[in-house]
């Protein structure tokens, strides 16, 4: 019940990967990584998270900036969501990123988290978050999954024993991009697409990513494959401005002569990972980009979708927003 | 009339403060040798706590005491505890540990062992009243103000006479009034409407939270507080703490939000007295976002059923009315019967009925909220008139005009009467500013898949009380020293009714000074700001002082040129004779004779009809200057009314659930304007409270274990500047009230209710007149809505998202 007070922590804050990989390494599980820290300190504050450890990266210079690369752009784990928001390179090129950008959270939120903390960031089940001891928490039981429980913000796909949903604006976008998650650790580098880098409960249920103990994402990178689409992005929250999405889409796509060569719709907030629309991508691909289209592929976009007793709203939104991102791209 | 001072714009002193950070607010105090204490809450929602075992906790460096339940008094009945072993809500303080800082203070609670025995607990205030229902308390489920704790439960007969979908009317009420003959008017009404409808209890978000700081100094507790009155605090907060009135010193000059949980004395701000007296040095409660949600009090939710018939012509001529309220743990505050009330003033029904009951609830406690119970019944209520006037092919502002209260309006259970009234004035002021005749005729108007809505709400609260006192004192060195003890919430109505001192006075502003937010600096009684009734009070009470002091500078200046009192007049600080202007004192002069001639003038004599506390603070800056005291005994016939209307025109996305506010404008029956800066930012502020109200706003719990879903201002969504129309316009009818002598009525609540209520007119409007039964209404009932779905929460299910 202890809120809003932290427990005391070591606090580290190395100057260079190779300072904070050897960190990582030593602590192991007991040590905690910090970038804006906007998701961390409510952790911290309700004692629900208690680390002895904390390695704050935002000393690391060579993870902030975005350079341009020949097959596209690179983007440091640190770079604020605002400079992405505010980067016309991304606004060009990558709209649907700066797009996202702009609906998280709010503004003063958005000037100090980071692109690798708001892909890194935890759900926000909120049984998960008053600190019970479910099945996320490495306990044995799902408090959000039962007929009674208040579920309305929860997820329509991939339930398994946790039925918590991804929370994240920017990961969408970055999964339509088809970007790639860097990853650092003392063995070396891996590369994971975006895709792969969220995982659901049926590959691990404490953990919203592959990133493991002893490992940093350092760098997300955009391939030029979709710079320059036609883009859409959408975010449905209750409030404009610091809430996370009921659901969101995101969509990249190719069109030609109004007809769509090509494309990829990711959706948050209706699964534990940023779901593919891949249905409704084949149902639009190589279609006329009109209304019949669009409400043809958003009518397919909540096939499979297992409702619980107050969400079942998201169903309709998720079909309606995916149908927008066609017909109003 | 002309004013010199009234009706114009001024700064407040408080706001340099404000705006540079310089304001002290509670938790900015600090004091030599202070530490800092913090709560142990209760993580179930009803238990029994035993073999509490603070050993290992007070072994800690750093802790230095430890306050239980035993240390604090006992409460009677449902009253709210200090502290208690038997909690009643998920947050509920069971003990404090004080330690040199918060961390250790935290660290220590996590030491402290105890025995916690659950016991049932009840979230939805119908479950209480079924037959063998839990109960909230273990001593009963019903209690409020003036209605002792007991237990009550309808019949299963009563429960069956109902639909599951229908909220039951038969059960018995512990409060109940009607007038006229209900039976034969809605027999005569040409439609009935029947619906069952649920409110939703909110927060109050308070931006500051309810710190307190407290130390003893020679036998007096003094007590640094954050709380929306001053002087009406003392009497409540002297019994928490368990001392005379006249030992306890409070300090409460800035209030950073309180919205009615801060009106009147809680018994969590006496925590840190009690501390400091067991442990001999002062002591700093903080209390954080997260324990504000638990300690912060709630709007009381509703679960009801109204009856309403209209006539042909759209007169609202029957209502019947039932309410269960959902009041917290201890009953909160009497919202249900307040609703009623407004019920009847702003309909006007020939017969009405009214039965209520406040079922305790194991949620935290209930507190009144800017236009607790009449804010809630708005949004039941005006869209069930749209729907009349729809039904019969009335205007929708035609149909209020024909309901609107005027000067004969007779109210309430009671059937009273009020001072003056002029809703029509409001409704019609309001049209013009909204250009209603052509802005209506955009409803339903299309734009893919966006769809308009316009919509007018109304609402009303009581806007003044009366009795209270007024007092001043000119200086030697000229200046007027105006004594307010009715708090500062924020509204700046304490400064704004001080100005009636110097309007009578004559005085510059610029040489006026509010002696306020300190018990030391000698503060007459007055009311609490709460209840719209500051600006109407006040300025009743400080217009008395005024006029007492008025007369003591004539009878002065008679003194000393000859004649007598009437001969002389009152104008730029002086005193002067109407024969020859020549002989004149000025105000310094005068404080200073008022001083040599001592008696009445310089305060050594004062009325017999003063509050003991004004009888202190005036007899403590006797002998100061020109003491201008006295209660006030103006007539007061009726209740004053404050009315208001508001009128908003929507964007709804039917595929998203989303709508964008196009424009909203209030406009407020409040008597004289006395500050129009004040006033705009009351209606403004109101319509962003009243539209989280409408949609965004409210408390959710899990029935199965009772946790609180929404403890933190992300989770509990109070609209964000995003969810706000950028244009929102503000105005007032500005008639005075016969019944204050600057003709001055409150006018702080119903902005919110009517703003919520138009914005629950507009979106049924969008949605071709949907009736929700249910506020606030949010994004995913609109889609079902939209869709044909079946709503996920029951239609009576309470405290669900």
């Amino acid at each position: 019940m202890a809120k809003d007070m932290m427990t005391r922590f070591e606090l580290y804050r190395p100057a260079d990967i190779a300072g904070a990989l050897d960190l990582v390494d030593k602590l192991g599980s007991d040590g905690w990584l910090i970038a804006g820290g906007q998701d961390s300190l409510d952790w911290f504050k309700d004692r629900a998270k208690r680390p002895t450890a904390v390695v704050d990266l935002s000393r690391i210079e060579s993870m902030r900036g975005m350079r341009e690369t020949e097959d596209g752009l690179e983007i440091g784990a640190l770079v604020t969501v605002t400079e992405i928001e505010e980067s016309t390179l991304i606004q060009n090129f990558y709209g649907v990123l700066a797009d996202a950008a702009s609906r998280v959270a709010s503004p003063q939120i958005r000037n100090v988290g980071t692109i690798g903390g708001n892909v890194c960031q935890d759900t926000r089940c909120w049984y998960y978050r008053s600190g019970l001891d479910c099945y996320r928490a490495g306990g044995s039981t799902c408090y959000a999954d039962t007929p009674e429980a208040m579920n309305r913000e929860h997820c329509l796909f991939g339930a398994d024993r946790c039925v918590a949903v991804s929370p994240s604006d920017l990961a969408p976008a970055l999964v339509v991009l088809d970007a790639s998650m860097v990853i650092q650790s003392k063995d070396g580098e891996r590369i994971v697409s975006a895709e792969a880098f969220f995982i659901g409960p049926d590959v691990d249920i404490e953990r919203m990513t592959v990133i493991g103990p002893g490992e940093i994402l350092t760098t997300i990178r955009i391939p030029n494959t979709w710079s320059g689409a036609t883009f859409y992005f959408e975010k449905v929250a209750d409030r404009n401005t610091w809430d996370f999405a009921l659901v969101n889409v995101a969509a990249a796509m190719r069109v030609e002569n109004d007809v769509i060569q090509d494309i990829r719709i990711a959706c948050g907030g209706v699964e534990c990972v940023p779901r593919r629309m891949t249905v409704a991508e084949d149902i639009a691909k190589g279609s006329a980009k009109d209304e019949e289209t669009a409400k043809l592929a958003g009518g397919s976009a909540a096939r499979g979708a297992v409702p619980l007793n107050y969400n079942h709203f998201k169903i309709t939104l998720l079909e309606n927003l995916v149908m927008r991102a066609i017909r109003d791209s | 009339m002309a004013y010199t001072l009234l009706g114009k714009n001024f700064t407040p002193p408080d706001i340099r403060g404000k705006v540079t950070g310089k304001a002290k607010f509670a938790e900015d105090f600090r004091a030599e040798g202070m530490v800092y204490c913090k709560l142990l809450l209760s993580p179930m929602p009803h238990a029994r706590v035993s073999n509490i075992d603070v050993s290992d906790a007070l072994a800690m460096d750093g802790v230095v005491g430890v306050l239980t339940a035993d240390d604090v008094p006992a409460m009677e009945g449902a009253a709210q505890a200090i502290l208690t072993n038997n909690p009643h809500y998920v947050g509920d303080p069971i003990l404090a540990v004080a330690a040199i800082d918060e961390t250790t203070a935290a660290d220590a609670l996590e030491k402290i062992r105890y025995d916690i025995e659950p016991l049932d607990f009840v979230l939805d205030p119908l479950q209480s009243l079924y037959p063998g229902g839990t109960n909230a308390q273990v001593k009963g489920n019903v209690a409020n103000a003036g209605i002792p704790l007991q237990e009550l439960k309808w019949t299963a007969r009563d429960f069956a006479s109902a639909d599951t979908d229908q909220f039951p009317m038969t059960g018995k009420a512990v409060s109940e009034w009607s007038y006229g003959n209900l039976e034969q008017e809605f027999s005569a009404a040409a439609v009935v409407y029947d619906e069952s409808f649920v409110t939703a209890s909110n927060s109050h978000h308070s931006m500051e939270p309810r710190s307190a700081m407290s130390y003893w100094e020679n036998g007096k507790c003094f007590l640094f507080g954050s709380s929306q009155s001053q002087s009406f605090m003392i009497p409540g907060l002297a019994a928490y703490i368990g001392i005379e009135p006249e030992d306890l010193v409070y300090i409460a000059e800035y209030c950073g939000g309180g919205f009615g949980s801060k009106g009147a004395p809680y018994p969590i701000m006496a925590l840190p007295a009690h501390m400091s007296k067991k442990i001999g040095r002062p002591v700093m409660m903080r209390i954080s976002r997260a324990e504000e949600y638990y300690l912060g009090s709630n709007r009381a939710g509703f679960q009801g059923r109204v009856k309403v018939g209209v006539a042909r012509n759209g007169k609202v001529t029957a209502v019947d009315l039932y309410i269960v309220q959902s009041g917290g743990p201890h009953g909160g505050f009497p919202d249900f019967n307040s609703a009623a009330g407004a019920v009847s003033i702003c309909y006007q029904p020939n017969a009405m009925q009214y039965r209520g009951i406040p079922v305790l609830t194991n949620t935290p406690p209930g507190g009144a909220q800017r236009g607790p119970g009449q804010n809630q019944i708005a949004m039941v209520m005006e869209p069930l008139l749209d729907k009349a006037a729809r039904e019969l092919g009335i205007d929708r502002l035609e149909i209020r005009r024909i309901n609107a209260p005027n000067n004969d309006t007779i109210f309430g259970g009671r059937q009273r009467s009020v001072t003056s009234a002029y809703q029509t004035e409001a409704l019609n002021k309001g049209a013009l500013a909204f250009n209603w005749e052509q802005t209506k005729k955009r409803s339903g108007e299309r734009n893919g898949s966006k769809v308009i809505g316009v919509g007018i709400g109304q609402a009303y609260h009581s806007a003044g009380a009366a009795g209270f006192d007024g007092l001043l004192r000119i200086a030697p060195d000229g200046r007027l020293h105006i004594h307010s003890g009715v708090g500062n919430l924020g509204t700046y109505s304490y400064a704004a009714t001080s100005r009636i001192v110097a309007e009578v006075l004559h005085c510059k502003w610029e040489n006026c000074v509010i002696e306020r937010g300190d018990t030391r600096k000698h503060l007459p009684w007055n009311f609490g700001q709460f209840g719209s009734n500051t600006s109407f009070t006040m300025s009743r009470s400080n217009h008395a002082a005024a006029m007492d002091a008025r007369q003591k500078l004539l009878e002065i200046a008679a003194a000393e040129f000859g004649g007598s009192a009437d001969e002389y007049e009152l104008g730029e600080e002086t005193v002067f004779s109407k024969a020859d202007a020549a002989k004149k004192l000025t105000y310094s002069q005068a404080a200073q004779r008022a001083i040599d001639m001592g008696g009445k003038y310089a305060g050594h004599e004062i009325p017999d009809d003063l509050h003991p506390m004004t009888r202190a603070s005036a007899t403590a800056i006797a002998g100061t200057g020109l003491i201008g005291v006295a209660k006030d005994n103006y007539a007061l016939d009726g209740s004053p009314p404050a009315l208001a209307a508001g009128f908003m025109v929507i964007e709804l996305d039917t595929e998203t659930g989303k709508f964008e506010i196009l424009e909203y404008n209030g406009v407020i029956d409040c008597g004289t304007v006395i500050h129009p800066l004040g006033l705009a930012s009351q209606v403004k502020g109101g319509a962003v409270m009243g539209i989280g109200l409408a949609s965004t706003e409210r408390i959710v719990y899990d029935p199965q274990n009772g946790l609180p879903a929404n403890v933190g201002f992300h989770q509990a969504k109070p609209p964000s500047y995003l969810d706000v129309p950028s244009r929102l316009g503000s105005d007032a009818v500005d008639i005075a009230d016969p019944q204050n002598p600057m003709g001055i009525r409150g006018m702080g609540e119903p902005v919110m209710g009517c703003a919520a209520s138009a914005l629950i007119c507009a979106i049924s409007d969008a949605l071709g007149g949907h009736y929700f039964n249910r506020t606030p209404i949010v994004p995913d009932m609109i889609i079902n809505a939209i869709a044909g779905r079946e709503q996920s929460h029951k239609p009576l299910q309470v405290y669900t998202f």
